[in-house]
């Protein structure tokens, strides 16, 4: 057991050192005073120039976050149903719908970015196609979260003891009594995990977004994209190490939250 | 678990479907169907497709007659088997590792922290080190005295690097979760039976992984013979894969037959590997 004890720490260390250096990387450089990647010395006017004079990013950044709640609850609420549907009633649609749901998980972004594309900018007969925007950003962002929410709420009812709604129904209430009061607040913990999921996935989706964005609606991750493509300025080191600091702080705080809130 | 209550509530039954179904057909369902009638049509002269709508396979015998695109098949398979060779080789370890850690909740806080982390963000921090005043030719620089940077971006080998670090969580996690289900102690019984290490880590451990084997290599395989992003950014014109080809016939030649044959083949092949990780998960409830 020991040899392979030190071969799989070998092993281990090597990732986490893959996995933080360049995290690391950008965190140092985004206090460099100059301009390259060569240090220079300690200075905070990347901040300065990111708080003062990046007013795109902010902007993409205020619509990124709209699409991320607003998609992330329309999606929960939709996967919610769905999950309930699956665990505990039996239908034709069953398969189907378990089958539309699980390829979305794997399939490449870039083919859900094609046919929605395709399908948004489509004349035929009297449909016109849709002008691109925030609706159909948001349409693309609920079609990619409802799949990711549906597993995780799913996996989460495997859990549920049914007993409590048979207890609930034999105390008399109704199906909307017993959703209402008994189901879904102990779906909590899965429906919570499966939003913030779903909002980690919209704020970081660059590819699909690409495709179903309009000319006036970038997200963060498009504006980003094109800061790296056409001139990378240290600004984006900046923002970056805001993100990774406000990852870190989001996901050790939701954990406590969700601790919080739900026990 | 099937619990079948309520036959006869066909109204709440319909108000559960009703909401999911809807979306995911009109959204999903649909626009993969239109792709699919798209492929055997004929592009228009200005891009889309061609008024009166055409019915002809030429879509499907550019993709299977030009070189060009046959090379980059070639090209996307082959950077796609070593980004899921060398992911799983050190996701297996490492999952391993972590699953026998007494910390094993927060290493894995710190597996998940870079894949919350914004997926751009994470390419970019890497080009800060495989750049060509990036940290990893500074050094070299320095110390043996390199006159000219090493061109260590835009090649298919940075597609390569990069693509094994944006996916390495999606294979630890399922690995991770698959190898805290076994049993330890077959391998103990296989040793009092004679087997010797090798033999043990060979036809006891693999065999009794296998599902997280699988959904690692599906989660790994499938995205990265459909990178877009990382090759666009890093792999220059060596490290191009299908899906840099299926975005410039979208937008610069606007050719949609074409670009949705090209997507038919993914769904083809990501719908086999939904399959097979389906057939897994009956496999491993039984």
């Amino acid at each position: 057991m020991n040899e392979k004890r030190r071969i799989s720490l070998f092993f281990f260390v090597l990732v986490m050192i893959f996995f933080y250096l360049p995290i690391v990387m950008l965190v140092t450089l985004s206090f460099n005073s100059s301009k390259s990647f060569a240090w220079s010395g300690f200075s905070l006017k990347w901040y300065a120039e990111l708080f003062q004079k990046s007013p795109d990013l902010w902007q993409a950044f205020g619509r990124s976050l709209i699409i991320g709640v607003t998609s992330s609850l329309f999606s929960v609420l939709v996967a919610t149903f769905g999950a309930i549907a699956i665990k505990w009633y039996n239908s034709k649609l069953k398969n189907y719908v378990k089958f539309l749901n699980y390829i979305p998980l794997i399939l490449p972004d870039l083919i859900i970015g094609v046919s929605l594309l395709i399908f948004f900018n489509m004349q035929v007969g009297l449909y016109k196609g849709v002008e691109l925007g925030m609706m159909t950003i948001f349409i693309a962002h609920t079609t990619f979260n409802i799949p990711f929410s549906l597993f995780i709420i799913m996996a989460r009812l495997d859990e549920f003891d049914y007993s409590i709604v048979e207890a609930s129904r034999d105390l008399g209430a109704n199906e909307i009594q017993t959703l209402i009061k008994v189901v879904l607040p102990s779906m909590m913990p899965g429906i919570v995990s499966a939003f913030l999921m779903a909002m980690t996935l919209s704020l970081d989706d660059f590819v699909i977004t690409s495709f179903v964005t309009g000319t006036n609606s970038n997200t963060l991750p498009v504006q980003i994209y094109s800061m790296i493509k056409f001139g990378v300025s240290p600004v984006i080191n900046a923002l970056s190490t805001i993100l990774i600091i406000g990852t870190i702080v989001l996901s050790l705080s939701s954990r406590k939250l969700q601790k919080y809130m739900l026990s | 678990m099937d619990l079948k209550i309520n036959e006869k509530k066909d109204f709440f039954k319909w108000m559960y479907y009703l909401p999911l179904t809807f979306w995911m057909t009109l959204f999903f369902g649909f626009p993969t169907l239109i792709i699919i009638y798209f492929s055997f049509l004929k592009k228009g002269a200005y891009g889309g497709i061609a008024m009166p709508l055409k019915h002809t396979a030429t879509a499907y015998k550019t993709l299977f007659t030009s070189s060009d695109v046959i090379k980059v098949v070639i090209k996307t398979l082959n950077i796609s088997i070593w980004i899921t060779a060398i992911t799983l080789l050190l996701a297996v370890p490492t999952a391993y590792y972590i699953s026998r850690s007494k910390f094993k909740n927060f290493w894995l806080l710190l597996i998940v922290i870079p894949f919350w982390t914004n997926f751009l963000v994470r390419i970019f921090s890497f080009i800060a080190i495989l750049g060509n005043n990036g940290i990893i030719n500074q050094l070299l620089m320095k110390i043996f005295g390199l006159k000219t940077p090493l061109s260590l971006l835009y090649n298919k080998y940075a597609v390569i690097i990069i693509s094994v670090y944006v996916f390495l969580p999606y294979a630890i996690l399922p690995l991770y979760s698959a190898i805290e289900k076994f049993d330890f102690s077959l391998l103990d019984a296989a040793s009092d039976l004679g087997a010797n290490k090798f033999q043990a880590l060979l036809r006891v451990f693999i065999p009794g992984i296998k599902s997280g084997i699988v959904t690692a290599i599906v989660f790994t395989f499938v995205p990265a013979i459909g990178s877009y992003a990382v090759p666009d950014l890093v792999g220059g014109t060596d490290g191009i894969m299908l899906g840099n080809i299926i975005a410039s016939r979208m937008f610069q030649l606007r050719d949609w037959p074409v670009a949705s044959a090209i997507s038919i083949i993914f769904i083809v092949i990501t719908t086999f590997g939904v399959w097979l990780s389906m057939k897994m998960e009956k496999e491993e409830e039984k």
